[in-house]
């Protein structure tokens, strides 16, 4: 990550064209073209688990208790019947729900708040410096965690909002800090001079002329930390402290009395963390294949 | 160097006292606390009259104003008061649990380290070939696979090949060392991937940065042995930025602990944690985040000393 702290957005000259932009991607990172396929996969079976998925996720059989996978049940059922495999299409949409909303979230924050210390300076950019170091003495799953003590179990329309922030607030200050620094070499360009002597307002510039030149860490940062998110949320769901019973969670699928099952059922614990690190693992790689591409620096 | 580690010291209050007012504040804005989670916790009816003895038994009914003095004349002569569930002393509960948590993040270190430094270092050298691919599929698959979930297939394993569980009762390493080891081992090894995989990254592109300098090139040229050009000019001087890698990873191995502990049942800090969330006991939290804080502060300034101790170039006036 510290990689691409001092990366001037650059983009690729080769690509001017859209369709080129991909063939280009595809034939410089195979391995990041692949990622995005397992990806698009994800968020396809996110969005149609009403289609995708052979059973009702929710639906208790106690007729099909604790069966290995077969040809009816490609991952075998858990301790009430449940089928695992629809469990895990639907945990999917949870986990792309959550991840999604709170690395937006925490990006968009940190990206905005990192641009406006670079902008400003002086006794601004130093408050808000200060706030990002006592931010950044948590490691992650702490920070959460103390998020979700704060908030106890705040949930709207079906979302758990509480674990959505929880998990967006340790993303912004790890954004702030290389947007800032992304940001500090842009507010020195020339364009930024004219902008402000031709008399446009600071939120114009930060918005209008600023901004659109960070979108590569932006973006490079924003898929780091959607694997971050689904890493995070699956944490807090196996603790007991994120989704609750009977959410169909990758994490929560993992969690309380699965253990009882290493002997009787291992596909209980093999299939939903196959899943996560599955996710994850795209998300990692692609994130990773972005930079790759974006930041120049870092050609053959 | 003494006066540059007094000002760096004195520069980490700001911060702490920064961290104690957030944490303090964030834990109160929501209404509820331990009184409710302990007396209503399972769904049981108890008066009103109860609870608000309680509360007033354990301060909570005080003013905020108050109670934020109390905490803060508490933080100024160290003390962190006492467990609002168990009503022991935060600093006992911590130091209870402090040895199996350490004992297990010093051994994942080493397994992540030595593990790391070859990894990181053929995969620079074999830049491009299929062994950088395969290190740099290993090290993100570190990044990905949960530590909650590799546990758990270690256990499986052990379950499976040699039918055996690691105990779930810590003995200490100066009362049985080999039970202690094959205790600690599983979980140290559950938290090190993910460590060992941040390690072998950072030396790996350190490494390939370090490559390409003149001095390199002025060693090779001149006819220095390949293997001492790698191990003395580059490698020793790849290793620097690693070494800030291993510090804070080790600093916020904790984070891993949180949900390690909870899978190989171990009573450590990171369950103690778990436990301080999910009864909102707002003391205990307290206490650990601000541990946790000085841990990472500290862990922070003995790394920028080593910089000098390692890099000849800097010196701290």
């Amino acid at each position: 990550m510290t990689a691409i702290t001092s990366s001037a957005p650059t983009a690729p000259t080769s690509a001017a064209r859209p369709r080129g932009v991909i063939r280009d991607f595809i034939n410089q990172q195979p391995l990041g073209a692949l990622s995005f396929v397992v990806i698009l996969s994800m968020t396809i079976a996110g969005i149609f688990s009403e289609w995708v998925s052979p059973y009702d996720p929710l639906h208790i059989d106690f007729a099909a208790i604790l069966q290995p996978p077969s040809w009816e049940h490609w991952a075998g059922t858990d301790a009430y019947g449940r089928d695992i495999f629809s469990r895990i299409i639907y945990g999917a949409r949870t986990a792309l729900v959550i991840s999604l909303t709170s690395s937006f979230l925490g990006s968009t924050i940190g990206a905005i708040l990192g641009i406006a210390s670079a902008y400003f300076g002086g006794w601004i950019d130093d408050w808000i410096q200060r706030f990002m170091d006592i931010l950044l003495a948590f490691p992650i799953i702490v920070l959460a965690l103390v998020v979700v003590a704060a908030l106890k179990t705040a949930v709207l329309f079906g979302i758990d909002i509480n674990l959505i922030v929880a998990v967006a607030i340790p993303i912004i200050p790890r954004v702030c800090r290389v947007v800032r620094a992304a940001a500090l070499t842009i507010r020195v360009m020339p364009y930024v001079d004219a902008a402000r002597a031709a008399g446009y307002s600071d939120s114009r510039i930060i918005f209008r002329h600023m901004a659109p030149n960070v979108v590569a860490p932006y973006l490079i940062m924003f898929t780091a930390f959607m694997a971050q998110a689904i890493l995070l949320e699956a944490s807090l769901s196996f603790l007991g402290l994120g989704v609750t019973e009977p959410t169909p969670a990758w994490g929560l699928m993992l969690s309380g009395n699965a253990a009882d099952f290493y002997r009787e059922a291992p596909w209980m614990i093999l299939f939903p963390g196959l899943a996560i690190s599955l996710a994850v693992f795209a998300f990692n790689l692609f994130g990773d294949s972005l930079r790759d591409y974006l930041d120049p620096r870092f050609k053959v | 160097m003494l006066r540059y580690t007094l000002q760096r010291l004195l520069m980490t209050i700001p911060t702490l006292i920064g961290v104690a007012v957030l944490v303090f504040f964030m834990l109160r804005v929501v209404p509820g606390d331990v009184v409710e989670v302990k007396l209503r916790g399972d769904g049981g009816t108890v008066s009103q009259e109860v609870i608000d003895s309680e509360r007033k038994r354990l301060g909570l009914d005080k003013p905020l104003i108050y109670q934020f003095g109390d905490y803060m004349y508490g933080l100024a002569t160290l003390n962190l008061g006492t467990s609002m569930w168990t009503e022991r002393p935060v600093t006992e509960e911590i130091s209870l649990r402090l040895e199996l948590s350490l004992q297990v993040a010093i051994m994942a270190t080493i397994f992540a380290v030595l593990l790391a430094i070859p990894l990181g270092t053929t995969a620079a050298l074999m830049r491009g070939t299929w062994v950088d691919y395969v290190v740099r599929i290993v090290t993100i698959g570190g990044l990905s696979i949960p530590s909650f979930w590799f546990g758990m297939l270690i256990m499986m394993g052990l379950l499976y090949y040699w039918n055996w569980l690691p105990p779930i009762t810590f003995t200490p390493i100066y009362v049985d060392p080999i039970a202690n080891l094959t205790q600690l081992i599983w979980p140290a090894m559950a938290v090190g991937y993910r460590y060992c995989a941040v390690v072998a990254r950072m030396i790996r592109s350190s490494l390939l940065e370090v490559l390409n300098e003149d001095y390199i090139r002025t060693a090779r040229a001149k006819g220095v042995f390949e293997k001492i050009v790698i191990s003395r000019h580059a490698l020793r001087n790849a290793l620097l930025p690693a070494i800030t890698v291993i510090g804070i990873e080790f600093a916020f191995l904790i984070g891993g602990l949180v949900v390690t502990e909870q899978v190989f049942n171990l009573n450590g800090i990171g369950k103690l944690f778990v436990q301080s969330v999910s009864r909102s006991d707002f003391t205990l939290i307290q206490g650990m985040v601000m541990m946790l804080a000085v841990f990472y502060i500290f862990v922070n300034l003995v790394v920028d000393l080593l910089y000098a101790v390692f890099d000849p170039r800097i010196r701290y006036g």
